[in-house]
């Protein structure tokens, strides 16, 4: 079943538009990587752009920040073309890319000074600002270590800050915190969380269904370079109804017993219960708070002792599979579900 | 659907960067490329010791027997082969631009700079002007050598003259290698084309030992070989002898490479996906 994208703009007080994007068009010889894409970002709102390994949205990001032209298509950001008016755009955006983009061989100061002098600003302004962005992301202690002996996270958030020194309308963020450690990619939510509250316009690409919902109000669903949802993460989330229960038996050899008793009741949600041996919890996908009920009647039923019941949101595979009826198109990000990084298949 | 309201710009409409803005981009890139050179100093060591290394080598291995032939001994030989030192200085010493440039490339960096509001050329101009500051490094080097072995500058503003011009034509060359380096995937590959193309074109030439002895067809190729022509330009000015020819072609070539490479690397930069 494919759910008809709700139209941000036809939202009653919807808002201005930050970034508007109609019918965009990108192919890369037989590749079809944007085939007529329609995207609104309201002025101040972060915009999630969800999507598998090869789904367009790095190509997405590239378009609106100005650095690969479209086939077909246009593009406004902060009122400007991107195609006609490159230079005034390029002035009222951030850009923080898949891979950090610092010079490494810098220290974290001259970084920031030579991007405040890139864009305009004074010795003296220029100087300020760098200061000013690594007090305010913890960076001053590193300021005169050279980016490369940064660790993954320092170098985001440095990353982060290079970002802002314009002081951006519109901030892209392409998968900020992929092959970020749990830990490390809060600090980094966090991070973006505060940005959001000076009002700054954020349209983020993730593959990771938490992120998503961490950071974006609204969410736009890519597969094959085409949206395939779109609308409030609650609405969205309603949709696909889907959710996983990790539930975990104090005695792990539990773990087999508790899946057949399970598999007898008839839930299998959107997917089907999985037993994870390595963090000794079984995964069970469930469509309602019925089933849900039921799976806890079904552990106590059978008298097995469990230390913990958590709720998890559906993976990204999940969303796929109940929007599009297939699986995401990258057979490799089929297995992160959502966050956890340790779910054995 | 209603139709879409934006917010309206707050920059200047008028985007176009003045040439005060172009300085200082330029200026705040040339500053990251001596940062690099700080932060690795290591960095500098072949513009160092090529100098000296090839001075040495060739001035006491081949000095000899070659200055013999020019009527003479080693001293012959050292003012014969000093010129052609620097040309070939001013040669070697643009391939770096390529490599650094290839490398920069396969970092991060090079999208925020593209999504900069800079012109294109500022990031191509910036490692332009440190290369070249590090080709007139090299060659300060190089006189110190060489007046050490025994060269005579006989003509001091012929000296200024002939750096001008190394530095104008080793400018012309660096714009094909910043070409090669972005066209190309990696920085192995920049190198061994750069040393495909420098080999024929260095021994090829009048650098070390004059053309006289060469079959006819490759002393027509000689003839018009830049660095041939940088060589003997570089002779004629310091040492003294006839300029005219050499000068010419030489700057005739430093002009023509860059009027047709310039425009082809800053598009291909451009361009870059």
């Amino acid at each position: 079943m494919v759910f008809p994208m709700t139209r941000i703009d036809e939202n009653p007080g919807g808002g201005r538009s930050a970034v508007s994007v109609r019918g965009m068009v990108k192919h890369y010889g037989e590749t079809k990587a944007l085939d007529g894409v329609d995207l609104e970002v309201r002025e101040g709102t972060v915009m999630g752009v969800l999507g598998p390994n090869g789904a367009g949205k790095t190509t997405l990001v590239r378009i609106l920040s100005t650095l690969i032209t479209p086939d077909a298509g246009e593009a406004l950001v902060a009122g400007y073309d991107v195609v006609r008016q490159p230079r005034q755009l390029r002035r009222v955006i951030g850009l923080t890319g898949q891979y950090a983009s610092v010079d490494e061989k810098l220290p974290g100061w001259e970084n920031l000074y030579m991007i405040g002098r890139l864009l305009d600003l004074s010795r003296k302004d220029a100087r300020a600002r760098a200061d000013e962005l690594l007090e305010r992301f913890s960076l001053t202690e590193a300021a005169k270590r050279p980016a490369s002996t940064y660790s993954g996270g320092m170098r985001r958030r440095l990353d982060l800050a290079a970002s802002m020194i314009g002081r951006p309308q519109v901030l892209f963020l392409d998968e900020p915190t992929t092959g970020l450690d749990p830990r490390t990619r809060n600090e980094v939510w966090d991070e973006v969380k505060a940005m959001v509250g000076e009002g700054v316009t954020v349209l983020l690409t993730t593959q990771y269904m938490e992120e998503a919902e961490q950071l974006a109000s609204e969410l736009t669903v890519v597969d094959r370079g085409k949206v395939i949802a779109g609308g409030r993460i609650e609405e969205l989330k309603a949709k696909v109804g889907g959710r996983t229960l990790r539930v975990r038996p104090i005695d792990p050899l539990q773990l087999e017993p508790l899946a057949t008793t399970l598999d007898e009741l008839g839930i299998t949600g959107l997917a089907t219960t999985t037993v994870d041996h390595q963090t000794g919890t079984l995964l069970v996908p469930v469509l309602s708070d019925e089933q849900l009920t039921a799976v806890v009647g079904a552990v106590t039923a059978r008298g097995i002792t469990i230390s913990s019941i958590v709720t998890e949101l559906p993976s990204l595979d999940e969303v796929f599979l109940s929007l599009t009826g297939h699986r995401a198109s990258a057979p490799q990000d089929a297995t992160p579900a959502d966050s956890r990084e340790e779910v054995a298949v | 659907m209603s139709a879409t309201t934006t917010v309206p710009p707050v920059a200047p409409a008028d985007s176009r960067i003045t040439l005060r803005g172009h300085l200082r981009h330029t200026g705040a890139l040339v500053r990251r490329n001596l940062l690099w050179i700080k932060q690795d100093p290591e960095s500098m060591f072949d513009a160092l010791l090529m100098p000296v290394v090839f001075t040495l080598l060739f001035v006491f291995v081949f000095g000899g027997s070659i200055g013999q032939a020019l009527g003479g001994g080693q001293d012959q030989y050292v003012q014969y082969v000093i010129p052609g030192m620097l040309a070939m200085m001013s040669m070697t010493m643009s391939q770096g631009v390529g490599t650094g440039f290839s490398q920069d490339f396969n970092s991060g960096v090079m999208d925020r700079f593209r999504s900069l509001p800079i012109g294109r050329g500022s990031v191509l101009f910036a490692k332009l002007a440190v290369e070249l500051g590090r080709m007139l490094f090299a060659t300060a080097v190089l006189m110190v050598v060489a007046v050490l072995v025994g060269f005579d500058i006989t003509s001091w503003p012929g000296l200024f003259a002939t750096v001008g011009l190394a530095t104008l034509f080793a400018s012309s060359i660096m714009w094909v290698f910043l070409t090669l380096g972005v066209v190309m995937k990696s920085a192995q590959s920049v190198q061994a084309m750069g040393f495909l193309v420098l080999f024929p074109l260095q021994f090829g030439s009048s650098i070390f030992a004059p053309t006289k002895s060469m079959p006819g067809w490759l002393q027509a190729f000689t003839d018009y070989n830049p660095l041939s022509t940088l060589a003997d330009a570089a002779r004629g000015l310091m040492v003294g002898g006839p300029v005219a020819h050499d000068l010419w072609v030489t700057v005739g070539w430093s002009v023509a490479i860059t009027a047709v490479m310039a425009p082809v690397a800053i598009h291909k930069f451009r361009t870059k996906t």
